[in-house]
């Protein structure tokens, strides 16, 4: 049992299509272990059992009865808090949430349920996905199966510790700034942030509208293709969502070479300030690249160094605007204060005591920025940082087919240890932040263990536009050079999490 | 909220100019909102018509109504606007009970439509040109109910409820540039351009255009300074002023009540102003400043308007003949006098009058059966002429029996009373009733020797040259054919007889 939860989602889809296994016994495997584990790991903020089973119980009737099924069905997946699910409690990882059931599905969680996906749960984020670490969540941060001492990344610490910890074989996640990369960089699994635009954020509790994307969290590039095809695609309630296919992420990651590749290594983001481990496993890939045939090639982005500044203006205007809806008229908590309180008053109570620091940090920074007299110098002059990081990107896929940099400076760092500091937390996401606001796509793999700490580090591909398939083509390649030299999954060498530790 | 001190209106005018600018929202008739797909119909059973998306529902994301961005375009094009080829939605954001997602999704620094003219006709016949800056798109709020206290407003109300019907229904505001030079015809000429704006989305087909509905609302901004002075004075917005009456009055006020204050060594407020109809006075709602800070910022939720080329010039094409035009087309084709002219329009009958010659009426007459006796009618019972009980067609029929001699005009008003008491058209009543004229002689002449015989002397008299003896005669010949005879024709023969 233990051990068919350790298998990558495309064998265990195997399986089931073979009749090895059934769903229900896969996603009873699933719930045993998020029974027994998750109160260590705190992935799950809410747990579908009877819901997943239901799916799971359709999913074998139709294939005893010989039907027809989609790619993926009776394969469990988690979805992150901040997707709406008519089954479930969406928090978004906020007080001001608690208990709020959905009237509507999310898109995403629409075409899982059309796969006929059983949904485990609901996985565990930052507050509002304003975090790098789960610590901003208001019900208590996700742990690192690595080492429960440390942060899971963020804000999708919940998915990445989930599937890292073999408490689910996929996941949905969301990234903003690198809310996907982060978190698998520091878990040893795989996150993609598709092309803006490529999955729909319908039903998606929008933090950044114009940085946000859905993505999928995996064990390996494989899967996360599988799960890439089945949540693609337009939709007309995203205006935003592109119209044209992208095409199958699947048959990318199948055919992946690295041969004649030119990958380019961005100059601004080749180790200053990085982790010595970091670094050194990251330039060994470069190495394993070339032994398969590619061609390291230079780029600069000059622009990238504004790229936090930039982010910690846009991001917050719009979350400022984005998050103005929770007021307690329609839905989620509302704070009655003493006396005969006005409108005003309700909403001021409430918002003080439903939203954690950061939320609040963040929103009165994008009010700031917003505010007339400051707009040209703040939010005006991000957009313009965004052309630029734009141009750059455009500049450097002219001399590169696809862009390398470790995913992240450090490992997972321990609980607390950025707590007081914002500003060094928001660094975590240097490498991550221009793909978002840029557009492009980016996926963060397994990188091998850091020397000095034998944590997980990540490695990022960042392709152009609309060229998703290259970053799965590529990935893949790269995990299969690096399965070569390991001997094994990246995975396969964390340690056994112990209940109730 | 007392009635405020004002100075006499020709006083005022004599020491200020007055700078007004109109902001009008338009209610679209799209079938769905603007941003989602749930009825465009807010008088329903409240909060009946709503989804995630209008209630604002986390994750929830708006997509645009074409067709409201068609008929805004086809808006802006009968203003004679520029349609922009890249059309931004932005935010505006504040904080309100009937806002469900707590902004606006409204357009700002690129408008779907700006840069349009109108030339407006006030009751004076004279002309004004009114500078449009922009005509954009946007979502209505949803609509509160004040419960409690007396004023039906939330101060003192115990509580509110929101009806989120009309949260998200389309609307399109259209802004003027200031407008300056109207003088004493200021409040005149508001009131005209409002009305010239129902007209073109009525006949655009936008709108329903009802102001009682509230599908057009008018907020009027006015400021006064002295003549000759350059910078403009404070203005105030006196909001939702709901019927043309109203605004007119609601212009007037204000002038009078900022003449008062300035001439009085005292400021004007820059402020929100409420009108109170039935007192006919404006009083103070918020204060406004230039600096109210609304945040605005591009909607990130939605990619820009990208009307093609193709597509605008398929609405031009399609655009009904402007109002101004179609005056000035139908006047020469019937022939009125400004003074007539300005007469049907101003009783808001050009559209009956239009229809009734297109059945076959002669201008004159229709104009003559509108104006006058359908008019008094309808004045007499209160009652606009457009709920009385009778057609162009009615009217049509009507003048073309008076006008073929089958029946004269006393007659014509029996039958149009008998029309409006729902008796059928003119020619079933004329036919059941007998009333056609009498145009046989024979009958006539009968008629006219009995009369003669009472009064001896009066052919004698008509021999004499005194023809207006004949009216004795006439008078008892009519009332001897219950009125139905042609009174020109008896008089013929009465003549005849006396040369006989």
């Amino acid at each position: 049992m233990s051990e068919l939860v350790k298998k990558n989602a495309s064998e265990l889809v195997e399986l089931l299509q073979s009749g090895e296994i059934t769903s229900v016994e896969l996603t009873h495997a699933f719930l045993d272990r998020i029974e027994k584990l998750n109160p260590v790991l705190n992935s799950y903020l809410h747990v579908n059992a009877k819901e997943a089973l239901a799916t799971a119980v359709e999913v074998d009737r139709k294939r005893a009865a010989g039907e027809k099924l989609p790619m993926l069905a009776g394969l469990p997946i988690a979805v992150k808090d901040n997707l709406t699910t008519t089954d479930a409690p969406t928090t978004a990882g906020s007080k001001i949430l608690e208990g709020w059931i959905p009237q509507y599905d999310a898109t995403v969680v629409k075409l899982l349920r059309e796969e006929m996906m059983p949904i485990l749960g609901k996985t565990n984020l930052d507050e509002f996905a304003m975090g790098s670490s789960t610590e901003f969540s208001a019900y208590g941060p996700s742990k690192n199966p690595w080492d429960t001492g440390r942060i899971p990344g963020g804000s999708g610490g919940g998915s990445s510790s989930a599937v890292a910890g073999f408490l689910a074989p996929v996941a949905i996640g969301s990234d903003t700034g690198g809310s996907i990369r982060f978190p698998a960089a520091v878990t040893g699994t795989v996150g993609t942030k598709p092309t803006y635009g490529a999955v729909s954020r319908y039903g998606l509790i929008a933090l950044a509208s114009s940085l946000d994307q859905i993505g999928p969290v995996s064990r390996n590039v494989l899967d996360a293709a599988l799960l890439s095809d089945v949540i693609s695609g337009y939709d007309k309630h995203d205006s935003t969502s592109l119209p044209e296919s992208l095409g199958s992420m699947a048959e990318a990651a199948k055919s992946g070479s690295l041969k004649g590749v030119r990958v380019g290594v961005i100059k601004e983001l080749n180790g200053e300030g990085f982790q010595p481990g970091v670094k050194a496993r990251f330039n060994e890939s470069l190495e394993l690249m070339v032994k398969a045939g590619a061609e390291i090639v230079e780029v600069s982005c000059p622009s990238f160094e504004y790229a936090i500044a930039a982010y910690y203006l846009i991001l917050p205007a719009e979350a400022s605007s984005n998050l103005a809806k929770f007021d307690s008229v329609r839905f989620g908590m509302r704070v009655t204060p003493e006396g005969n309180p006005t409108i005003e008053r309700v909403m001021a109570a409430t918002r003080e005591a439903g939203f954690g620091p950061e939320v609040k940090r963040r929103i009165i920074l994008g009010t700031y920025a917003l505010s007339s007299g400051y707009y040209d110098a703040y939010y005006g002059s991000a957009q313009k940082v965004r052309t630029l990081i734009q141009r750059d990107f455009d500049a450097a896929f002219e001399k590169a087919d696809v862009l390398v940099s470790p995913t992240a400076p450090t490992t997972a760092f321990k609980f607390g240890e950025k707590l007081e500091d914002p500003l060094a937390m928001y660094l975590n996401d240097i490498a991550t932040i221009p793909a978002n606001l840029a557009g492009t796509p980016g996926m963060s793999i397994p990188n091998g263990l850091a020397t000095e700490d034998d944590l997980p580090s990540g490695i990022q591909l960042l392709a152009p536009a609309r060229e998703d398939k290259r970053l799965y083509a590529i990935g893949a390649a790269l995990e299969a050079l690096h399965e070569a030299v390991w001997g094994k999954r990246m995975i396969d060498f964390a340690p056994e999490v112990k209940a109730g530790a | 909220m007392a009635k405020a001190e004002l100075m006499n209106y020709e006083q005022a005018l004599e020491k200020f100019e007055v700078v007004i600018g109109l902001e009008v929202h338009v209610e679209l008739n799209t079938n769905t909102k603007m941003f989602c797909g749930c009825r465009n119909d807010f008088g329903d059973e409240p909060n009946t018509n709503v989804c995630p998306i209008c209630i604002g529902l986390p994750g929830s994301l708006p997509a645009v109504n074409r067709k409201a961005v068609e008929s805004s375009i086809a808006i802006g094009l009968a203003l004679g606007c520029e349609i922009a080829p890249n059309g931004r939605f932005s935010r505006k954001n504040y904080f309100y009970p009937d806002l469900a997602k707590n902004f606006q999704t409204s357009q700002y620094d690129e408008p779907i439509a700006f840069e349009g003219t109108i030339d407006i006709e006030v009751p004076s016949g004279a002309v004004y040109t009114v500078d449009i800056e922009r005509a954009h798109m946007e979502e209505d709020a949803g609509k509160l109910t004040h419960v409690g206290g007396n004023t039906g407003r939330i101060q003192g109300a115990e509580y509110s409820l929101v009806d989120y019907n009309r949260a998200g229904v389309p609307l399109v505001e259209i802004v003027t540039k200031p407008v300056y030079g109207a003088g004493a015809e200021a409040p005149e000429l508001a009131a005209a351009y409002v009305r010239s704006i129902r007209e073109i989305v009525k006949a655009l087909g936008v709108s329903d255009a009802r102001m009682e509905r509230g599908n057009v609302r008018c907020d009027a901004n006015v400021s006064i300074r002295p003549h000759g002075q350059e910078k403009l004075g404070t203005r105030t917005e006196t909001k939702n002023v709901n019927s043309l009456r109203s605004i007119e009055r609601a212009v007037r006020y204000e002038i009078q009540r900022q003449a008062h204050i300035i001439a009085n060594g005292g400021t004007i407020t820059q402020e929100t102003r409420h009108w109170h109809e039935d007192r006919g006075i404006t009083s103070s709602g918020r204060p406004k400043s230039d600096a109210d800070d609304y945040r605005y910022f591009p909607e990130p939720d939605l990619v820009p308007v990208q009307p093609s080329n193709e597509l605008i010039e398929q609405i031009r094409a399609s655009l009904p003949e402007k109002p101004a035009e179609r005056r000035k087309r139908l006047q020469g084709e019937w022939q009125f006098s400004d003074l007539e002219f300005r007469d049907v329009v101003n009783s808001g009958l050009l559209d009956e009058l239009e229809e009734t010659v297109a059945k076959g009426a002669k201008p004159q007459a229709a104009r003559k059966w509108w104006t006058g006796e359908i008019a008094r009618l309808a004045n007499a019972e209160g009652k606009d002429v457009a709920d009385l009980a009778i057609t162009p067609a009615d009217v049509a029929e009507l003048a073309t029996l008076v006008e073929s001699g089958k029946i004269n005009d006393r007659i014509g008003r029996e039958v149009l009373q008998a029309v409006l008491e729902g008796a059928g058209n003119p020619a079933k009543i004329v036919a059941d009733r007998g009333l056609e004229v009498v145009s046989d002689d024979g009958a006539l002449q009968a008629a006219i020797d009995e009369a003669l015989a009472k009064q001896p002397d009066v052919l004698e008299k008509i021999r004499e040259g005194k023809l207006q003896a004949a009216g004795a005669v006439i008078g008892a010949v009519m009332q001897a054919m219950k009125g139905q005879a042609d009174a020109g024709r008896v008089r013929e023969l009465i003549i005849e007889r006396a040369n006989a």
